[in-house]
């Protein structure tokens, strides 16, 4: 199919449906999850990628989302709180012939296992993370997360959080990830076509959703979801074009000539920026990531901040092996643990 | 000063003396020249027959300035010889170090046989014609006193020569320069008469067979790539830096071409991670570190028990507990390895006896993972990691196979409707194994994680006898583990009522302690734990058939606890946590103790 992010995972003739990627196991999400819209897109767009299933894994930590893989029918591992990212690197990084997938969630993933995430990132490893962010503590009941907003009053904050939340695609971004990307779990159109570039690229990919957990933090995207707000809040970002949105494209996104940051503008403004997803500095995606308020989220950007091409981890580390047997030759055992200093008795 | 040490231990090592080493250095890099906390030392012990520790008492110390003579002197016995640089005493450096008046010179030293000798100035005379600085100069006194001792012992300094070339092959005034110390060094010895003896300790007796010199961490690292070559599985080693552990990292990360992959991590507990998802993948997935990394990466043990893939987890102890003592040995993780996780988790564990024994614990460490599908602990620790033997190179052929048997087809005919399903928790009856499926076999897709699955099918159960069933299983494949060899006791005429047990890196001192009480007129019965989980078949009996058993560890009693609980038997234990090992005379004399007192 052309995928760089799929090179060297076989692929099958025979058409697959949804169905051969659903396992046969009970979903067992609250009813009304925001997770099963995207286990509905991930089984409903893996056949077009026309992969041989048995080549798929899904890894995941611990939490609602990272129950994911148990629904799948393709290998996988729902492995423990935070470490998903570690595993699938020494996962991709010796099976090149693996598409692997992590699945994680806010606390999962920029709370326990932050230090992973940044490092998978940095290193560029061959993995789709698909980051679940309901911005709250869903499989513990309902504390706050890395992701809530000040302020949040939650069993463990009952007078109110104190903490900034993070911006997960700003702190990929810092983390010098080579494709970030933002959607939100209703928008199955959206989903998809994020998720199709996700997989399609070489290196890390962090796809955030946004994901409604209905039960412990219900709404918390409704203002970027509900018909009469969305287009006021919501910001679509396409690579090559302008950072327009409104129901008419009646607003801009431009820099302002003093700071140098980005501020929202009329849309018809001379200045608005065009958005260059493939930009080696990675500054206006930073500042794009950056529009977004952190309590309400409006002027949220959703879609891809960025994809360059950087080489992959796995690929370095298998083109070394290669260049060592290439230039000494392949392993001699026997000469390995004879050395060069011996002495013999008869 | 390692490296000195390193260059004499191999010019020893190719003449055929039987050898023991004891490197002995500060956590710091460069810890304070000239104070007694920065002393860094080096303990060679050589002989015609063969040894098992680096010695009790050196017969020669060379003490390159007033800090590292007034550090190693409690060990000197009287009699014996101090080469002592004295380019260093100055007042200032003796008051450094507490000394009034300088030891040299106040006859406080009259019962060894002292050369005092101004190395330093010699060293700087023999390289005037070089064009060095002053610090490099003096640097290369280190290879003058290598000289000088090689010309007292008859070792060949060919093979430092030829390491000098190629060490300093970009620098050619150092090389040069470190050539003419160490040449300077033997002539010095030959023509003055400081010296007027050399000693001749000739080749020792061994098995006829090709040796060299291997350290702990180099031996465990080649039975790791001997253990991948066996099993024909691609190694993968996930660390994170850690003394003394870290040269295994090194080592492995030169022998790609092995196909060995090595991944720094960016700490202990991704380096574990990324070790069981390549293990998922199908390679020999590795992680290596010291006790406190142990404790970091035991929740992924777990994960590895409930996932049930190999995994080898390398523990080189040190002193602890948190950073304790970095660079010095002890073996007081047992109990953590044993049983420092959450749940009932039951890990085999091997630990090493010896620097070159290293090599084939890690090759059995690798055939419990591989057959029996388990992470496995396996225990060496500082003295054996940075200590030296010499080693009979193995026949590649004589080394055991380890067949990964990948499961390659379903196993189960499911609800019998006709499709054939695979379960991955379907137990092989006589290991209890379960089939590892590699990700990119058709047919066998599956899902493992940590929660408690359902015997056979593995999916998840939170079903209560199920568990108490999954529990039991998971023990019982890991008591019945097969191929561990009985406990095997070393009792010369059948006479002896005192048992003298132990485990790891105190093989050598037990075995030369006994060697001792034996030839002191005592009957001594000695054996050594490889396997501490599980234990060899007959421990029991063998612990019941002495009057008593002593248990030397250098920790506070973890073995014995062990022994104590599962046998019931009473366990004299001698305990000691020094950062050292253990001195033969010392267990000697505590094993006569214990004889006597029966």
């Amino acid at each position: 199919m052309g995928l760089p992010g799929l090179a060297g995972v076989p692929t099958t003739d025979v058409k697959q449906t949804k169905k051969d990627f659903t396992s046969d196991q009970e979903v067992r999400w609250c009813p009304g999850c925001g997770d099963y819209a995207v286990l509905a897109a991930v089984q409903g767009f893996l056949p077009d990628l026309g992969l041989a299933r048995e080549n798929i894994v899904f890894v995941s930590g611990i939490g609602c989302s990272s129950r994911f893989p148990y629904y799948m029918n393709t290998y996988g591992m729902h492995s423990i709180h935070g470490r998903a990212p570690a595993i699938a690197t020494g996962l991709a990084s010796s099976r090149p012939d693996l598409s692997v997938w992590v699945i994680t969630g806010d606390g999962d993933a920029l709370s326990i296992g932050g230090n992973h995430l940044i490092h998978a990132l940095r290193r560029n490893v061959n993995l789709t993370i698909l980051l679940f962010n309901n911005r709250i503590y869903g499989l513990t009941k309902g504390q706050y997360s890395p992701t809530s907003e000040q302020g949040k009053i939650t069993k463990s904050t009952p007078m109110g959080s104190l903490e900034s939340p993070f911006n997960p695609v700003s702190l990929a971004l810092g983390a010098e990830a080579t494709f970030v990307a933002r959607t939100i779990d209703s928008d199955r159109q959206h989903l998809t076509s994020v998720l199709s570039a996700a997989a399609a690229h070489r290196g890390t990919s962090l796809v955030e959703i946004y994901q409604n957990c209905n039960i412990f933090n219900d709404g918390a995207f409704e203002i970027l979801k509900n018909r009469d707000s969305r287009d006021e809040v919501l910001i679509r970002l396409e690579h090559g074009e302008p950072v327009r949105f409104g129901a008419d494209g009646q607003h801009g996104v431009r820099r302002n000539p003093s700071t140098g940051s980005l501020e929202v503008c009329a849309g018809d403004d001379p200045g608005v920026v065009v958005h260059d997803a493939t930009a080696d500095d990675p500054t206006q995606a930073f500042a794009l990531s950056r529009l977004a308020d952190p309590g309400t989220l409006a002027r949220s950007p959703i879609g891809i901040f960025r994809q360059v091409e950087r080489p992959a981890y796995g690929d370095l580390m298998a083109a070394q092996l290669d260049e060592a047997a290439a230039k000494q030759g392949e392993g001699d055992l026997q000469a390995l643990l004879r050395g060069k200093d011996t002495w013999t008795v008869a | 000063m390692q490296l000195t040490g390193d260059r004499f231990t191999a010019e020893t090592a190719s003449f055929g003396n039987d050898l023991s080493t004891l490197p002995n250095f500060p956590a710091e890099i460069r810890a304070p020249a000239g104070t007694l906390p920065g002393v860094s030392s080096f303990q060679l012990h050589f002989a015609n027959y063969d040894i098992l520790t680096p010695g009790d008492a050196p017969d020669v110390l060379v003490a390159m300035n007033p800090a590292a003579l007034k550090a190693n002197l409690p060990d000197v016995p009287k009699g014996a010889t101090i080469i002592v640089d004295t380019g260093d005493f100055t007042p200032r450096a003796l008051k450094k170090v507490g000394w009034e008046t300088n030891p040299l010179e106040d006859n406080s030293l009259s019962a060894y046989k002292v050369h005092a000798l101004d190395l330093s100035g010699i060293t700087m005379e023999a390289l005037a014609p070089f064009d060095l600085s002053r610090k490099d100069a003096s640097r290369s006194k280190n290879m003058f006193a290598l000289g000088l001792l090689s010309w007292m012992y008859g070792r060949s300094i060919d093979g430092t020569v030829t390491f000098l070339r190629e060490k300093f092959a970009a620098r050619e005034t150092i090389r040069d320069a470190n050539i003419a110390a160490l040449k300077a060094g033997w002539n010095y010895g030959e023509t003055t008469e400081e010296f007027s003896v050399s000693y001749q300790v000739k080749p020792a007796a061994m098995p006829a067979g090709t040796y060299r010199n291997i350290t702990g961490n180099l031996a465990l690292s080649y039975g790791l790539v001997a253990a991948a070559h066996q099993s024909r599985l691609p190694l993968f080693l996930g660390s994170y830096p850690i003394t003394p552990a870290s040269d295994i990292l090194h080592e492995l990360s030169k022998h790609k071409r092995f196909a060995v992959r090595t991944f720094q991590a960016e700490d202990e507990v991704a380096a574990i991670g990324a070790a069981l998802g390549a293990s998922f993948g199908g390679a020999l997935g590795v992680t290596t570190t010291s006790g406190p990394g142990v404790a970091l990466k035991g929740e992924t043990v777990g994960l590895a028990v409930s996932l049930e893939l190999p995994l080898v987890i390398v523990d080189v102890q040190r002193g602890g507990p948190s950073t304790g003592l970095p660079t010095k040995t002890e073996q007081a993780d047992l109990l953590q390895v044993i049983y420092g996780r959450n749940g009932e988790s039951p890990v085999p564990v091997v630990a090493a006896s010896s620097p070159s024994d290293c090599f084939h614990a890690a090759i059995e460490a690798v055939r419990i993972a591989v057959t029996y599908r388990t992470p496995v602990f396996l225990l060496s620790d500082g003295y054996l990691a940075n200590g030296s033997e010499p080693w009979q190179v193995p026949d590649v052929d004589s080394l055991p196979t380890i067949d990964p048997n990948f499961a390659t087809e379903p196993n189960h005919d499911g609800d019998g409707t006709g499709e054939r399903e695979f379960w991955p928790y379907l137990r092989d009856a006589e290991t209890l194994a379960r089939p590892w499926a590699l990700p990119g076999t058709p047919g066998l897709e599956h899902r493992i994680g940590g929660i408690e699955k359902l015997d056979g099918p593995g999916t998840i159960s939170y079903d209560p006898n199920n568990h108490d069933h999954m529990v039991r299983l998971r023990q019982a494949k890991i008591d019945g583990i097969a191929g561990i060899p009985d406990l095997e006791v070393e009792d010369p005429g059948s006479e002896a009522r005192l048992l003298v047990l132990g485990w790891g890196s105190t093989y050598g001192p037990i075995g030369a302690a006994v060697r001792r009480a034996r030839k002191a007129g005592h009957h001594v019965a000695q054996a050594h734990l490889r396997h501490l989980n599980p234990m060899p078949a007959n421990t029991g009996d063998v612990l019941r058939s002495y009057d008593r058993v002593l248990v030397p560890e250098m920790n506070l009693g973890q073995l014995a606890l062990l022994l104590r609980g599962k046998y019931l038997v009473d366990i004299v234990g001698y305990n000691r946590v020094r950062g050292l090992p253990f001195k033969a005379e010392e267990l000697a004399d505590v094993i006569m103790e214990e004889v006597g007192a029966l």
